[in-house]
């Protein structure tokens, strides 16, 4: 296993699909409405180095419940505006479209995390902030700091991905 | 009906609601150490054991498995000496609002287009609640997650294409690939209306995964083929099983239903005394 702490850099372009990654630091969730938001009014947090998690979690009393991924290809037309300012990674599950694969070549990588494992993300999070709050609880930005998410690089720098065989 | 009853009913739905987040259901957690054992992907592997150590920190933790608590969908055994009111909808919904609560759920319940959210998964139409006759009155809740449920599908086929059925079923599978959290359940809703092919496929999912069908394994088998695995990083087994359930239809049609279960398949039922 390979660990890694935010934020990234250049050791991104080292990675190759299939390898597994312990990764810590802190985080940010965005979905659907967070990344609209994102492209129209800027970021929330310094996007330079960032690592974008696709979740929405359960929050109660200031601290992340269950946190698992969701569905990255619902951020396919979303992506492009967060790797041109910097985002190195992004986690998620179940894989994006060809466009965000040449998009992440030679700048980023995209993490797979086991899709419903809430509980398990959880148990490495710590909750830091809360940015969009006006957007819910599922589509706020919610800032967080992990320490060892198991995570798998499922789409590297170089436009391998695992989900196309 | 006297207030008691209906405050009965409210609890049941949120104790239901607690203990399907949770713990999965015996059936389901034995079909995916099936499907480990005899998993030869190694990327897959390493997702059932993700798995299976996030159902181990739910239980211990009390938490729910997933963070896509869903939308809670109801069905209501009713026997015959209980009336149907517009105050049995309201206590059933009193409970999904409480369960919000103390679980806690992830409010995901927004109006379609302006997506405000009601804080307390109910709104116009939820929870969605099916009434069934039988003996004794009990609630099964079934939290349906969006990752799966908007995979699904529906088809108006013709009369004389039965048997083009396993190929619908099959395309909705290719085509869901990675994104309803594989491995998953394949509910089947064959006749019916329209809207009761949907209701029928999902009714399906409510069904004991331990067993099935010829029909429903050789459409199992033939899923499984397709190597999109556990969590579409390819692998031996992309659905642990299909559930297929008929109902008569017009003689000029023949509805088919797809719902596609994640294999978070949470599922409770509560017997009321």
């Amino acid at each position: 296993m390979i660990e890694l702490n935010t934020p990234l850099g250049d050791e991104v372009l080292n990675l190759k699909a299939g390898d597994r990654v312990f990764l810590s630091g802190t985080i940010y969730t965005a979905r659907d409405e967070a990344h609209k938001k994102i492209i129209e009014e800027g970021f929330p947090f310094e996007p330079k180095g960032a690592v974008i998690y696709h979740c929405g979690p359960v929050v109660s009393d200031g601290k992340i419940i269950a946190a698992g991924p969701t569905t990255s290809a619902r951020m396919n037309s979303l992506t492009k505006p967060m790797l041109d300012a910097g985002v190195r990674g992004l986690i998620g599950k179940g894989g994006m479209s060809d466009e965000v694969v040449s998009e992440l070549e030679g700048r980023a990588v995209y993490f797979a995390f086991t899709g419903g494992c809430a509980a398990l993300a959880a148990s490495c999070m710590e909750l830091k902030a809360c940015h969009f709050d006006e957007l819910g609880m599922a589509e706020a930005v919610w800032e967080i700091v992990l320490k060892r998410l198991p995570v798998i690089v499922a789409i590297d720098a170089h436009g391998k991905n695992l989900f196309k065989r | 009906m006297p207030a008691p009853f209906f405050e009965k009913i409210t609890e049941a739905v949120e104790a239901a609601i607690k203990k399907s987040e949770v713990v999965l259901p015996k059936d389901v957690e034995a079909a995916l150490h099936h499907a480990y054992k005899k998993e030869r992907s190694e990327a897959a592997r390493g997702e059932y054991e993700n798995i299976f150590e996030n159902l181990k920190i739910a239980k211990e933790k009390n938490v729910p498995i997933c963070q896509d608590t869903g939308l809670i969908v109801v069905y209501l055994t009713v026997p015959s000496h209980i009336t149907i009111s517009g105050e049995l909808y309201d206590a059933v919904a009193a409970g999904v609002a409480k369960a919000t609560k103390s679980v806690p759920l992830r409010p995901n319940a927004v109006d379609p287009i302006s997506r405000e959210n009601s804080g307390n998964n109910c709104g116009a139409g939820l929870p969605a609640i099916h009434i069934i006759p039988g003996d004794k009155l009990s609630v099964t809740v079934f939290p349906k997650g969006a990752g799966s449920e908007n995979m699904s599908q529906i088809k108006m086929m013709l009369p004389s294409e039965a048997d083009k059925i396993p190929d619908f079923v099959l395309s909705v599978v290719r085509e869901a690939g990675s994104r309803p959290c594989p491995p998953i359940i394949v509910g089947v809703g064959i006749g019916g209306t329209f809207d009761t092919a949907a209701s029928l496929a999902k009714e399906a999912l409510l069904e004991p995964i331990d067993s099935m069908t010829e029909f429903e394994q050789s459409l199992c088998d033939k899923i499984n083929e397709l190597n999109i695995g556990a969590m579409g990083l390819g692998g031996d087994t992309t659905a642990l099983a299909v559930k297929v359930k008929k109902g008569f239809c017009h003689t000029a049609s023949l509805p088919v239903a797809v719902n596609i279960q994640c294999w978070c398949c949470r599922r409770f039922t509560e017997v009321i005394r």
